[in-house]
């Protein structure tokens, strides 16, 4: 079955539709990404403009992640003090990384700096993680169930001023990490286009040493605010959200979300970051790919969109 | 019908070339609705005569259906560093977003050169008179590929015979529009040939319209955008608190 998509001006098939938003919300409830890294080469593919993508990707992935962080308010998997500290921080980087994009767009290479962001970012990141949690995965099989969970080492994180009590995520730090933190996402989150979980989640891990059971609700509920701010933006800017292509996306979307969420309770928090970095692996390999070898058809073209 | 037929004739007048066409369409306008998966379009008309039709030089017909126009840029890519990126670009002035050709027997054959070059009719003579701003030495190469890309997404189609002539008198073509059309007014001009050049020629035109909620969202998005995009936000947020609520429900 057909359905014609007014802002986009393409006809697709609902259930392919369906069945995407599906996929990416089931991804998002499951690992607390939003699934902006992958809504939006998808839609291109099936032939959506690019600007349409970006923009209506984002609407998509507010439902999902609000579906998502409900989910997991109930088990109380949300820091509300992290993760406004990490909003602000993201506002401040949002701010600077929109004016890196119009640089770039100035001088004509922005296509390029997206892809080689997407590539070093998510390379680096799935690379990082699949390593560590392959890691944990044979210490905890050799060693059998009985493992030293240790509250994170960076002593130097101690030393900073303005300490607050992250009560949910058992943190006592400077606020200065998760401001900066939030910072250096929003600035990657203006520049590729997404609402920057799979940079958010390994981070708050890693470096912030948060528990992981925390770090998926936080992570939605800075991403939620993020890809809000973006919708709007789209909109108010360049027209391209496509309601009905976003309806579409998130009625598969928060079904798929609720799905994802309860899945992630029965996987054990090394297997889940295995997969999630599997995944961001592959992407980033498939963006690779497509700048390496040669492209079938060299040019393309381009519609420049009437008022 | 007829009485299109008829008005189309009274509004030509006295004829000054010996052959003329009188034309019609099977509709004037294609309205977009949710669930637009393409639509048919028949052209059909006659060639008027006032003397017995010569026998040579052959008669043929050529219909072209043309969508809206607008400028596009042509990227090629070239590698740098080992990576494809986007080099050289070309902007072209106004380029149609669907083309359709239909001829009575094979373009090359039925058109002359001077004739395509003086009336614009195939494709590539199309193309060829779009402003073309950012000048290059093989400018000629994006067009073609904008052509070609064209052809792929079946944006640009060529229907050899697809002009059915009976009787050197009166003609159909048939044209498919696909589902992924762009609101806008398409023209169709038709011609009428003998021996490569063209003898008359007709043009009409079809309105292309979204309606229903495709027309009332288009409007909205485009004269609203704040109001959009926060009845946007809305939607994703009642969607995603319904669903989380629904599924607390169920599993109760």
């Amino acid at each position: 079955m057909q359905i014609y998509l007014p802002i986009a001006e393409v006809s697709v098939n609902l259930f392919l539709l369906l069945g995407l938003g599906g996929l990416v919300g089931f991804l998002s409830g499951m690992f607390g990404v939003g699934g902006g890294f992958l809504i939006t080469p998808l839609l291109m593919f099936i032939d959506v403009p690019p600007g349409v993508a970006v923009a209506t990707g984002a609407n998509q992935v507010v439902a999902s992640s609000i579906s998502g962080v409900l989910a997991q308010l109930r088990r109380k998997g949300v820091d509300f003090v992290m993760g406004t500290v990490l909003l602000i921080g993201g506002m401040i980087g949002s701010f600077i990384g929109v004016q890196i994009f119009a640089y770039m767009t100035a001088l004509g290479q922005v296509d390029v700096f997206v892809q080689l962001s997407y590539v070093f970012f998510l390379g680096f990141i799935g690379a990082t993680m699949f390593w560590e949690s392959a890691r944990a995965i044979l210490r905890s099989q050799r060693q059998g169930a009985q493992q030293i969970r240790r509250a994170h080492e960076h002593s130097w994180m101690h030393s900073l001023p303005f300490k607050v009590k992250f009560r949910k995520s058992g943190l006592f730090i400077s606020v200065l990490p998760p401001l900066a933190l939030g910072a250096a996402v929003g600035i990657l989150s203006a520049i590729m286009g997404v609402g920057g979980g799979f940079i958010l989640v390994p981070a708050m891990i890693y470096l912030l040493g948060m528990p992981t059971k925390v770090v998926v609700g936080t992570s939605l509920f800075q991403i939620i605010f993020v890809t809000g701010f973006t919708t709007i933006m789209h909109a108010v800017n360049s027209q391209t959200v496509d309601m009905m292509l976003a309806f579409v996306l998130i009625v598969g979307g928060v079904i798929g979300a609720q799905i994802g969420s309860r899945m992630s309770t029965r996987l054990k928090p090394e297997q889940l970051r295995i997969l999630l970095a599997l995944l961001v692996l592959a992407v980033s390999i498939k963006i690779a790919l497509d700048l390496l070898l040669m492209p079938s058809e060299l040019y393309s073209v381009t519609r420049l969109v009437l008022p | 019908m007829r009485a299109l037929l008829l008005a189309l004739a009274l509004s030509i007048g006295p004829a000054l070339a010996e052959e003329t066409l009188v034309t019609g369409l099977s509709r004037d306008d294609v309205q977009i609705t949710a669930d637009f998966t393409g639509s048919d379009i028949l052209v059909y008309g006659a060639v008027q005569r006032n003397s017995p039709a010569p026998q040579s030089p052959p008669l043929d017909v050529i219909v072209t259906l043309e969508g809206p126009s607008s400028p596009v840029t042509v990227r090629r890519k070239a590698r740098i560093f080992g990576i494809w990126v986007n080099r050289a670009a070309v902007n072209l002035g106004d380029v149609p977003n669907y083309f359709a050709i239909a001829s009575s027997g094979v373009l090359e054959q039925i058109l002359s050169p001077d004739d395509d070059l003086r009336h614009q009719i195939s494709l590539p003579r199309r193309l060829a008179v779009t402003k073309i701003t950012a000048e290059s030495m093989d400018s000629w190469e994006f067009l073609q590929a904008a052509q070609r890309i064209g052809s792929a997404k079946g944006n640009y189609v060529t229907q050899q015979s697809g002009v059915k002539l009976a009787e050197d008198t009166l003609f159909r073509a048939d044209f498919a529009l696909p589902a992924n059309l762009t609101e806008g007014d398409f023209t169709v001009r038709m011609f009428l040939l003998r021996g490569g050049r063209v003898i008359d020629t007709k043009e009409q035109s079809i309105e292309v319209r979204k309606t229903g909620i495709e027309r009332q969202l288009t409007n909205m998005a485009h004269h609203q955008p704040l109001l959009y995009g926060i009845l946007s936000l809305l939607l994703a947020a009642v969607a995603g608190w319904g669903a989380s609520e629904i599924f607390r429900i169920w599993r109760r």
